[in-house]
């Protein structure tokens, strides 16, 4: 498919920012999962002027009433998290890392900033607005000699955190809400699957040149817009991984193609728009061997269907893998009658619906070959918003594809989510005072722009002597600071600092054991013991596996829960000689190739307290010295 | 702020020379880039080298004014869309909604981001429907002030708009109002209004009702239900009690003070339990209360030369020079603990009680009650004609105190009514509470 077909792509990029404080308090940006210490209840209050049109305010309705729990800490989450204090100043930090971003995408900068309030009526922010600001516009990057237009950056603050959701409540927790964000937004000039990826990347790659972005799962979020040719124009959200976006682009692309299909297909039928002709069927059902149905009707619920004419079979026909346009109907029932499916005519007899039933109901309507019917089991009113919202789907299928806010599934094929958004509802956050964004402070960061990746791998090789590979890996890694000061500061020798971040690391992490949160001072530690020779370099997974297991606990404590403290070297030299008199027999018969047989005895005593190496040089130089003494 | 929207010095300028007003859709031009959007108001902190403009994608940004060149963009005036009419069930109870400022109703207009109140029966049925569901509602918008600039002239204005209400049939009056001085006008409402028949309840928010989030629904909710239903007649304050969305309170109109500067729940019932909770949209009395019912006797007036004064370590002595100059008629000191203040001060408390002034007594520690019998210190202040202010509230001691001197200047006469609870003000017992703070 790629680059044909007037595939357009445009990638909107949300990365969370390593600052010490949040956007507008200042509360850590850390995230918990430890017992919450206080909750509160809210209810937010979006008035219908504020949505307007029918589908938002449908979507509306189902939001309306819901009751927010929020979970905070008292030692990491503050009033302003509470929306019970006025935000404190835009913090400098983020906006100075957003500015360095900017300028590194060749991007704009504004002359003055300003805070906005976005409207957010589902909760994820106390004060029902999200804070939100733009700070740089019209830039580009370069992808394969082709400019990627970069429309916009914006500084922003990220939402609570969702733990539970209930049909009436949605519990979140604050710590996630106020840590800064920066969303990347580029113009929809990509092309294929591959180049968005590529984009992708790059954009990565050049927020991770700062060294001030947050890393590892859920810091980083992509939102793809894509249409095709006679399409529209499609949002997918919380896209997490990289290596999705590929698949999500081309699950689109055919997504749109095949609706633009089953158009043409419902034009040459001449099936008519669908009307809201709902009726309340439960009188066909009420012997039925089908256990959702008789469940729904238990707890006092009907079947109501809806006639859609002209569409059989259309509904069982595949727009992306194992997801059909009954599917879609599916979705947007769902989303607005809050029900856990619906039933349709060109998927029965199944689900202990008989064949006598399906007859039965198409002869309710005068259904045929050709129609479909869809049913709903549930409370009435859910049933009807459920149904309203198939019809209106099926009539957007009369014009090929809608244009809708869809999210991402873990097999990059996506589902409903919400209609598009009307202009966002914005207006200015009066609280914040704005910042000039002067050429004094536009210069600084200019001369102190970090080293773009690319450059850096060349580096690392020269300087280093790693290999183009390892440098890359390194360079990508969280742990490049470190690195680079454990070989400039303390004399490390590079490869071994490399591996144990690259080899070492990963041994661990497929073990299950997360070091992501090893603390970076703690790393430094033990590898700058390491390298002093108090422990052996075969006991660094064991103190990293340990440091992993024990949160909070220091080196120190590692080293001496595993007996690992520093030998005293003449000890050593004795056990070894102790080894060599012991074995005489076989130095002598073998000469120096003794010292592997040996070295298995040696080993016993101080693996992973003592270096192999040191140990292998001791045996040598004693198994020598008995060869010379004879 | 007029209609310069906040521009001023160059940015005025320019504007002014261009032709451009605030709401206006503009292009704008410098060497560097172009923008199309709406000029937008700026913020008295703002400076005179930049304008705002709002762009298509909803984002404010400032653009520095040098070398700017402005075009306007013509256009069609969009009226907005007219507010429903008012619904409301026939044969439900009669409130009042009468406005003082604040922001309790307020709507947004997005194109200029102007935050505007929305006052009027429509405008409050609109943004808050439920209200027709709870009473048959009337609204007068008496001010538009901010509480800070509330005095006590308008205070005398809004006792005699609710007795104007109440006679013509309201079960209750609503009173909106900014909350840094509401505990005050409560306590001057529950002064002014004698045997009042139907509950009057003061509501405000904490945080203003142009956001989603706003405490300002519920509260008003809650305050014409009060208003509709409750059983009391009595002035009240009705805020959240907590900080969350549920359960409401409302504070007696002379024992409520705001305690934090920020939080949904800043007003605390001080040395009393409140007068109600309401829960589930149930109102739970707490303790005794007047009932409904009785003919009101309006005492409005309130003298404004009176001061409150805090007590401090290093109070200058002659402190109290000008004000006896002057011929302020009250001072009501905010002691130290039981009602203290620095001995060195007593010769000017003297002068001040000789040239016919009033002194009370309250205490700083806000909770507990004066009592001067203890300490030397205090039966030196009694013996010099200063008035005991009990369990009183320092600011519920300043208003009583205006309002008995707009009645009397005799000394004796002003003691004897200021020792007489008037609106549950005073009490002789002092509740264990086992906590007694917020
Ligand atoms: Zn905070």
């Amino acid at each position: 498919m790629s680059g044909s077909g007037g595939v357009r792509v445009g990638i909107e990029i949300h990365q969370q920012l390593d600052t010490s404080e949040k956007l507008f308090c200042g509360c850590p940006t850390v995230l918990r999962d430890d017992e919450p210490h206080f909750t509160v209840v809210r209810r937010l209050k979006p008035t219908t002027s504020e949505l307007g049109e029918v589908d938002r305010a449908a979507l509306f309705e189902s939001e309306k009433g819901k009751v927010f729990y929020y979970q905070g800490y008292k030692d990491s989450t503050c009033l302003v998290e509470l929306d019970e204090e006025p935000p404190h100043a835009l913090n400098g930090e983020a906006v100075s890392i957003a500015l360095t971003v900017a300028l590194l995408l060749n991007m704009k900068p504004v002359d003055e900033i300003h805070v906005m309030r976005k409207i957010v009526i589902d909760g994820s922010n106390t004060t029902g607005f999200q804070r939100t600001a733009k700070i740089a516009l019209d830039g580009w990057i370069d992808d394969a000699g082709q400019r990627i237009s970069i429309q916009s950056l914006c500084l922003e603050e990220d939402a609570a955190r969702k733990i539970s959701e209930t049909e009436d409540h949605v519990v979140y927790r604050l710590d996630r809400l106020g840590i800064p964000l920066v969303e990347i937004s580029t113009g929809p000039d990509i092309h294929s699957a591959e180049q968005a990826r590529r984009v992708a990347l790059k954009i990565g790659r050049i927020l991770k040149a700062t060294g001030k972005i947050k890393r590892g799962l859920g810091t980083i979020r992509q939102d793809l817009n894509i249409s095709i040719e006679g399409g529209a124009r499609v949002e997918i959200k919380g896209v997490q991984e990289l290596g999705l976006i590929p698949a999500v682009v081309e699950y689109e692309v055919m997504r749109q193609r095949r609706l633009l299909e089953i158009r043409d297909e419902l034009k040459r039928r001449g099936a008519p728009r669908p009307k809201s002709e709902i009726s309340d069927v439960t009188d066909l059902f009420i012997h039925t061997e089908s256990k959702l149905i008789k469940k729904a009707l238990q707890s006092g619920g009907k079947v109501m269907a809806v006639p859609l004419f002209g569409f059989g079979g259309l509904l069982r026909e595949e727009i992306q893998p194992g997801r059909r346009l009954g599917t879609e109907l599916s979705d947007h029932a769902k989303v607005y009658g809050g029900v856990g499916g619906i039933f349709h005519t060109d998927e029965l007899p199944a689900f202990g619906i008989t064949d006598a039933e399906v007859k039965s109901i198409k002869e309710r309507f005068g259904a045929g070959e050709d129609d479909s019917v869809v049913m709903v089991a549930g409370g009435e009113r859910s049933c009807k918003n459920a149904l309203i919202a198939v019809v209106r789907r099926a009539e957007a299928a009369l014009d090929g594809v809608p244009p809708e806010v869809r999210a991402a599934n873990p097999d990059g094929t996506t589902h409903f989510m919400r209609p598009m958004p009307g202009s966002a509802r914005m207006y200015p956050e009066t609280d914040v005072p704005s910042i000039v964004v002067t050429r004094e402070i536009l210069e600084k960061i200019k001369s102190n722009l970090p080293e773009l990746l690319e450059n850096k791998i060349e580096r690392y090789t020269k300087e280093f002597g790693l290999s183009p590979d390892l440098a890359s890996l390194i360079v990508d890694s969280p742990y490049s600071v470190i690195f680079e000061d454990l070989v400039k500061s303390y004399g490390l020798p590079p490869s071994f600092v490399a591996a144990t971040f690259e080899y070492t690391f990963k041994m661990l992490r497929r073990e299950g054991i997360d070091v992501d949160i090893l603390d970076r001072n703690a790393i430094k530690e033990v590898l700058i013991r390491v390298h002093k020779g108090e422990f052996a370099k075969e006991a660094v997974p064991e103190i990293f596996r340990w440091l992993a297991l024990n949160k909070g606990r220091g080196v120190s404590e590692a080293v001496s829960a595993l007996s690992l403290s520093a030998v005293d070297l003449d000890s050593v030299r004795r056990s070894a000689i102790e080894i060599v008199e012991k074995n005489m027999e076989t130095v002598r018969r073998e000469g120096e190739r003794a010292v592997s047989r040996l070295m298995g005895d040696l080993m016993k005593l101080y693996r992973g307290k003592v270096d192999g190496k040191v140990l292998h040089d001791l045996l040598s130089e004693e198994v020598r010295r008995a060869l010379q003494k004879r | 702020m007029t209609s310069t929207y906040g521009y001023r010095g160059r940015a005025l300028d320019l504007i002014t020379k261009y032709g451009i007003k605030v709401g206006d859709r503009i292009m704008v031009r410098n060497e560097r880039s172009s923008f199309v959007g709406v000029l937008m108001p700026r913020s008295e902190l703002d400076d005179d080298a930049h304008i705002v403009l709002k762009l298509d994608d909803g984002y404010n940004l400032g653009i520095s004014i040098d070398s700017l060149q402005i075009e306007k963009i013509p256009q069609e005036e969009v009226s907005p869309p007219p507010p429903k009419a008012p619904t409301s069930r026939p044969g439900l109870p009669r409130v009042s909604i009468i406005s003082t400022g604040g922001t309790i109703a307020s709507r947004v207009d997005y194109r200029t981001g102007a935050v505007s109140p929305a006052l009027s029966a429509e405008d409050l049925y609109q943004s808050v429907p439920e209200l027709g569901e709870l009473a048959e509602i009337r609204t007068e918008i008496l001010f538009s002030l901010l509480s800070e600039n509330i005095v006590p002239e308008n205070w005398t204005a809004m006792a005699k708009s609710i007795e104007r209400h109440i006679k013509n049939g309201a079960h209750g009056v609503v009173v909106t109002h900014g909350t840094d001085t509401m505990g005050y006008t409560a306590a001057a409402l529950s002064f002014a209004l004698r045997n009042l028949p139907v509950p009057v309840i003061l509501v405000g928010s904490q945080r203003s009702s142009d956001r989603p989030s706003s405490d300002a629904y519920l509260n008003l909710k809650g305050a014409v239900l009060a208003t509709a239903k409750a059983p009391f007649a009595e002035v009240g304050v009705l805020m959240h009690s907590t900080s969350s969305d549920d359960e409401l309170v409302i504070h007696r109109g002379t024992r409520v003070r705001k305690m934090h500067t920020s939080r949904r729940d800043a007003f605390v019932s001080i040395n009393s339990s409140p007068l109600a909770r309401v829960v589930d949209g149930r109102i739970e009395t707490l303790g005794k209360y007047k009932e409904r019912g009785g003919d009101l006797e309006l005492k409005a007036g309130f003298d404004e030369d009176v001061v409150l004064i805090k007590s401090f370590p290093g109070i200058p002595t002659d402190i109290f020079d000008p004000i006896i100059h002057r011929g302020f008629h009250g001072i009501v000191l905010e002691g130290t603990g039981l009602g203290h203040v620095p001995e060195r001060i007593f010769p000017a408390i003297k002068r001040a009680v000789q040239s016919g002034i009033a002194v009370v007594m309250t205490s700083q520690c806000i909770y507990g009650r004066v009592n001067m019998n203890v300490y030397s210190t205090g039966r030196e202040l009694l013996s010099l004609g200063v008035i005991p202010g009990g369990d009183m509230l320092p600011e519920t001691a300043l208003v009583k105190l205006m309002w008995v001197l707009a009645q009397t200047r005799d000394l004796e006469e002003v003691r004897r009514l200021f020792l007489t609870n008037i609106a549950g003000e005073l009490s002789d017992r002092s509740e264990y509470e086992e906590v007694w703070h917020p």
